[in-house]
């Protein structure tokens, strides 16, 4: 328990964004956002073993234009915390920890993960014709 | 080191186990579920591209062959894992009366237990075909 009195370190919100600081706060904004798409898979699975009534509501909802950006936000979500999850990984090998690889295994994280959910869309609409 | 003998209860020094080998347990766990996670979430995502707008017997038809059934089994098991253990840090990172934290905690616990369950049997169900 904090006392009152105690000086605080300087507050988050005056400290300029950097990529180390906004991509490791995604990196936890993008796994509770994931721990919620688990639900959805969840209700995917489990309506397609219950019968066709409760996965025709659940294909419904994932078809309607709210399921889809849902989809799509939580396509981008898996994707950056997959690749900036092998980026932890490799940090705990002591591997890329200097700023400047840091830096650019950064940016190789925000753009791939972009390039991948739009791989990934395109894939879908093709394979669904 | 010699000092921090100090702090320890004579029961802790005489079994000598340090934090009695679980102090890095969540945080290994952590990444043994995040590297099985790496190639099961890759051919997850592969399946499901393949099930865009599909109807429940291509579903059941893919995902109830053996080895989808068992990847995604796989995947569901170390996804919610994964899941209770980053969810538990961040509850325990920003939820300070001690309460609701316990409760959350408890909550988040029986909610994957219980939804990774459910989930498993399902596939199980489009597997076994009952």
């Amino acid at each position: 328990m904090a006392s009152a009195e105690r000086p605080l370190s300087p507050h988050l919100q005056i400290y300029k964004p950097q990529i180390s600081s906004v991509l490791s706060i995604l990196h936890r904004i993008t796994g509770a956002a994931l721990g919620i798409g688990l639900l959805l898979l969840a209700w995917w699975l489990i309506a397609a073993a219950a019968g066709p009534d409760a996965f025709a509501t659940v294909q419904g909802f994932i078809g309607s234009w709210l399921g889809r950006l849902i989809l799509l936000g939580f396509t981008w979500a898996l994707f950056y915390h997959l690749l900036n999850g092998i980026r932890h990984l490799g940090w705990d090998l002591l591997w890329g920890l200097d700023l400047p690889t840091m830096t650019k295994t950064g940016w190789a994280v925000v753009i791939g993960s972009g390039v991948l959910t739009i791989l990934a869309w395109i894939v879908a609409y093709a394979m669904k014709g | 080191m010699a000092d921090a003998n100090r702090y320890r209860s004579p029961l802790a020094r005489v079994r000598g186990l340090g934090a009695a080998k679980t102090g890095t347990e969540h945080f290994w766990l952590q990444r043994v579920t995040a590297v099985g996670l790496i190639p099961l979430v890759i051919l997850f995502v592969i399946y499901l591209l393949g099930l865009v707008g599909a109807d429940l017997a291509t579903v059941k038809a893919t995902l109830g062959r053996p080895v989808p059934a068992t990847i995604t089994i796989l995947l569901l098991v170390a996804a919610f894992w994964h899941a209770k253990l980053g969810i538990q840090v961040i509850i325990e990172d920003y939820v300070h009366h001690e309460g609701t934290k316990l409760a959350s905690l408890l909550l988040l616990s029986f909610a994957c237990i219980a939804i990774g369950l459910a989930s498993v049997l399902a596939v199980l169900k489009l597997a076994l075909g009952i």
